[in-house]
């Protein structure tokens, strides 16, 4: 346990010497004054790696081995069908996963609460829109997003439908909510669109998808494994906007 | 005395955090799969990391990567050089990407993917070549992301018009694209973005809008993360099509 911890915190330390090294040679060589708060800086920089460095190992010991079996035995012909039945493939519709559904919806939620760099975007927001934007809120308009996203991703790859398509009306969407959005929300929406698969998100949604790829007859996991992500990046820019267009309404109707 | 009673106070949030993903893990695990849950004691001292390290994290946060990228970003703006400024912009976004582990996952999981589909020869060297190639082209793609995005900052471009031209380009290239590339190529855009470069780079336009007469923090401040989603999408259906036999 400890030697994983070692390791993870070399590994991340890795990870972060090449930001490190350009922070300090733009700030030493063309900027050339000292960084102000030097100590608590680097400081700042030891708590993140070493907090990275738990928050990792915490996650593959608790619940990534769980959460990945997980994937795998919700996406099994043998739970889904039960135990050795033959399987008739015309029989299989897109309603025959009722619980990979709820799965995806409840994984996809509840990572997207637990994800660090979402919450460094909401206490950024937080603080510029001077409280008017919670960090709660945020989260949870975020995590609605990633939830729809990974469950109609899913839908996707049970269906086999293209990509494509989902995107595109995705994006129509979001062109169309641009257009009626607060304009302070905008810049805001489209970021939490990226922040949200990273650490905690990634490993479990993949897994999901990739399972259930390998499962379903007729998928590739190779072809149809992928696209899952995008949704979940796609979808937290609507549900933002959305929270955003609620609150604005909400207020508007207060104050008549 | 009181900054100990912050720190279990900053525990608490985390652990409210961490509290859906239990409940949900262990809900499906008990109620659906009905399996007993496995090494307890492995789970309960694994959570606790989590909350050592998630409180760290957001502790670390505000002490160094928020006041650096700010404070960077008032030296540049105080510095007027629009130069140095773009890059700094380019290497912030090319150097946090191009070692960054989840993109050089995906760039192999994509090698695997363009070999089956024939679209480069089955062999070890064009495979290792292609996920290389791949990984530099999200690097650069990354970089030329952050200094638009800070280029619109600094200029006060709407933001709007930059993000939704970029989907329509999208658009059209996922029409010229190989089949293959498209699902790598969309989801790359989402794992570019690490958990250290996002508060760096969000601290970064936010200090460069508060910090430009004229600008407005909400309204121009953010958006540089979008740039950073929206370009690898382009440039890895770009190289799909270019890197094909």
């Amino acid at each position: 346990m400890i030697e994983q911890l070692f390791q993870t915190l070399v590994a991340t330390v890795r990870d972060v010497l090449p930001i490190a090294a350009i922070l300090f040679g733009f700030q030493l060589v063309v900027l050339r004054r000292p960084i102000p708060h030097m100590r608590q800086v680097i400081t700042g920089f030891v708590y993140v790696l070493i907090g990275l460095a738990f928050f990792l190992v915490g996650l593959e010991m608790a619940l990534f081995p769980l959460g990945k079996l997980m994937a795998t035995q919700l996406t099994d012909p043998a739970f889904l069908f039960g135990d050795g039945a033959p399987i008739d493939a015309s029989s299989i519709d897109w309603t025959s996963y009722g619980w990979v559904y709820l799965f995806a919806l409840a994984i996809g939620f509840s990572t997207t609460i637990a994800e660090p760099s979402l919450l460094a975007v909401a206490i950024k927001a937080n603080e510029v829109s001077g409280g008017g934007i919670g960090v709660w809120g945020l989260r949870v308009a975020v995590a609605i997003g990633v939830a729809l996203g990974i469950t109609l991703g899913v839908f996707r790859i049970i269906t086999g439908t293209p990509l494509h398509w989902y995107i595109i009306v995705g994006y129509l969407v979001v062109v169309i909510q641009t257009v009626f959005a607060p304009r302070a929300i905008v810049a805001l929406a489209y970021d939490s669109g990226g922040v949200t698969t990273s650490t905690v998100t990634v490993p479990l949604v993949a897994a999901l998808g990739l399972g259930l790829a390998s499962t379903v007859p007729g998928r590739s996991a190779a072809l149809d494994g992928f696209g899952l992500i995008a949704f979940a990046s796609l979808f937290p820019i609507i549900s933002v906007i959305a929270y955003a267009q609620l609150a604005e309404w909400r207020a508007r109707r207060r104050s008549s | 005395m009181k900054s100990l009673r912050a720190f279990i106070k900053a525990m608490v949030d985390s652990l409210r955090d961490l509290a859906p993903i239990v409940l949900v893990i262990g809900f499906f695990q008990l109620a659906v799969l009905q399996q007993p849950i496995p090494n307890l004691l492995d789970i309960l001292i694994g959570a606790f990391f989590v909350v050592i390290g998630l409180t760290l994290f957001v502790r670390g946060l505000e002490m160094g990567l928020f006041p650096i990228g700010e404070s960077m970003a008032y030296a540049f703006a105080r510095k007027g050089s629009l130069s140095w400024l773009l890059a700094f912009a380019f290497a912030l976004g090319f150097g946090t990407t191009v070692a960054e582990p989840a993109l050089i996952a995906v760039a192999d999981e994509a090698a695997h993917v363009a070999v089956e589909a024939g679209l480069i020869e089955a062999d070890e060297e064009h495979r290792e070549a292609y996920a290389l190639g791949l990984r530099y082209t999200v690097a650069f793609s990354v970089g030329i992301a952050i200094l638009v995005g800070v280029l619109r900052i600094v200029r006060g471009w709407p933001i709007q018009y930059l993000i939704i031209g970029g989907y329509i380009g999208v658009i059209i290239m996922t029409g010229f694209a190989p089949e293959e590339i498209i699902g790598i190529a969309y989801d790359s855009g989402g794992v570019t973005t690490s958990t250290i470069t996002v508060p760096l780079v969000t601290a970064l336009g936010v200090g460069l809008a508060s910090s430009i007469k004229g600008r407005n923090p909400m309204i121009d401040g953010f958006g540089l993360i979008a740039f950073a989603s929206l370009t690898p999408m382009m440039f890895v259906m770009g190289y799909g099509m270019v890197i094909s036999r």
